[in-house]
């Protein structure tokens, strides 16, 4: 079994097959994670770097992991000197693969960049997160931590609930979700549900308490003010009275739900204190995950012929 | 499958397998400090046998584990098709236990030497004895095996399939003609 594609640049179009053998084969890398040698050998000799345009912590902290877990020579590039010093994008590429690299994980503000760098690099390109397109790894841990929990992706309804607008999280897990059979429904304030997301075969709730009623799963996003979010809602505190998700919320309508959040949290604002460190959460876990399926991915791109 | 001879058959394998149960308990004095681990796919269910044995033989179970060394593969560059991937399951702590690793068949030793690279990374263990149902000769690298069910010199045109009931339906063991490489 091989993936279809030599690049993972969203999950819009991967087929089933595919999903299913990276969650299968995180599982692996799971049991790799308990060892006392958290190390194995697959990806000797590989050189991988990662092109982070943007901030990120945990996504770059958790590819870079993922690659030193299987023994690839890895190199970090955070800031984008070259290109502030006049350079184009296109060239710093050209440069980077004159060094001979196997494979670029790629961060950048503009969608659509790693679908480029396709066509100006030999090497296997994945998205970490390209604008307001997708975060696709982010998509596939996120359904790694649901199936790990509740054993099962499809026929399950699952809500995002926040600023669905400014996020390529939510994207990638509408696009994966629905590949794997289950119902995705958003939620948040009118003004951060983009037009025509009902297309994608999205049901929209406006009432939190609603959308926690009607769901298996919950995978709560951050409210983005560096993308400037706070003109799209009235007040944090607003937010967090109308669409927060407290202990309350969850012990009056459903006390089964599962609470995701792709991090880092806002505590206070789209989820209580009290939610995000308590029973119905796997947020730690979905960290833990993300390296396991990140190693999925390199090792199913990086072995591939 | 073109099938040159049958080496092996039911009877003659469970005569095997109790044989190799008696030589690891009498080589270790017993089963106290042992862990089998039997090498996916099939060497995973040949070490299921032996422990059976030795729990029949010695009125004590041993220790055991199942190992997946894909991840430790030397071939990845070279083969054509991606490797399947699987899960280890060893749950016991592998630090100065004698471990019996087991597999089906034992030919270039390749598989073996990443077997003890996946071990080395699980703990140090006293000792790694090496048990296989079939050694079929042409060893690339200097590994030896401690417990022999069957020596079969081979050409290296020929194949030794090992059937077991668990995954093949039956329990025997075929010499067969490679099949021709396109």
């Amino acid at each position: 079994m091989s993936l279809s594609n030599r690049h993972l640049l969203g999950l819009n179009g991967v087929p089933i097959e595919d999903i299913q053998l990276i969650l299968d084969t995180a599982t692996t890398f799971r049991e790799v994670l308990e060892r006392p040698i958290k190390k194995v050998p697959t990806l000797q000799g590989k050189t991988i770097v990662n092109l982070f345009f943007e901030d990120s912590t945990r996504t770059r902290i958790s590819f870079e992991l993922a690659q030193k877990r299987l023994s690839a020579d890895t190199v970090n590039s955070t800031s984008s000197s070259s290109v502030k010093k006049g350079e184009t994008f296109k060239d710093t590429v050209r440069n980077i693969e004159a060094m001979k690299v196997d494979m670029i994980i790629v961060r950048h503000k503009s969608a659509g960049v790693p679908q480029y760098l396709t066509r100006i690099s030999k090497a296997n390109i994945i998205n970490a997160g390209d604008g307001l397109h997708e975060h696709p790894t982010q998509g596939l841990l996120d359904m790694y931590s649901i199936k790990e929990r509740l054993g099962r992706l499809e026929g399950l309804n699952v809500c995002i609930v926040g600023d669905v607008a400014h996020s390529r999280v939510a994207l990638s897990n509408i696009y994966g979700l629905k590949t794997m059979g289950a119902k995705v429904s958003v939620c948040a304030p009118a003004t951060m549900i983009p037009m025509g997301i009902e297309s994608l075969g999205v049901k929209i709730y406006t009432n939190i308490d609603e959308a926690i009623k009607r769901n298996d799963v919950l995978n709560i996003l951050r409210i983005q003010l560096e993308r400037n979010a706070g003109t799209r809602i009235p007040s944090l505190r607003e937010y967090h009275n109308y669409f927060g998700i407290t202990s309350e919320r969850i012990e009056k309508n459903n006390k089964e739900i599962l609470i995701l959040h792709p991090g880092p949290i806002n505590r206070g604002v789209e989820i209580s204190s009290e939610v995000a460190d308590g029973p119905y959460q796997v947020i730690l876990d979905q960290v833990t995950n993300g390296v396991a399926v990140r190693m999925a991915v390199l090792y199913l791109l990086g072995t591939m012929h | 499958m073109d099938i040159k001879a049958k080496i092996i058959d039911e009877e003659g394998l469970n005569r095997t397998l109790t044989r190799l149960a008696h030589e690891i308990l009498e080589k270790n004095k017993g089963s106290k400090n042992l862990v089998l681990i039997g090498m996916r796919t099939r060497g995973e269910f040949i070490a299921e046998r032996i422990k059976q044995k030795i729990t029949e033989i010695d009125k004590s179970e041993p220790n055991y584990g199942v190992l997946d060394i894909t991840l430790y593969r030397d071939d990845f560059r070279t083969r054509l098709k991606q490797p399947e991937i699987s899960v280890t399951n060893i749950t016991i702590d592998l630090n100065d236990r004698d471990i019996i690793l087991i597999d089906d068949v034992l030919y270039t030793g390749r598989t073996v030497r990443a077997a003890l690279d996946a071990l080395m990374d699980l703990g140090r263990p006293n000792s790694i004895q090496l048990c296989v149902l079939i050694d079929r000769g042409h060893r690339e690298l200097p590994i030896k095996a401690d417990f022999i069910g069957k020596n079969i010199p081979t050409s290296i045109n020929e194949e030794v399939r090992v059937k077991i009931k668990e995954t093949d339906g039956e329990d025997s063991v075929y010499l067969v003609n490679a099949p021709t490489k396109n």
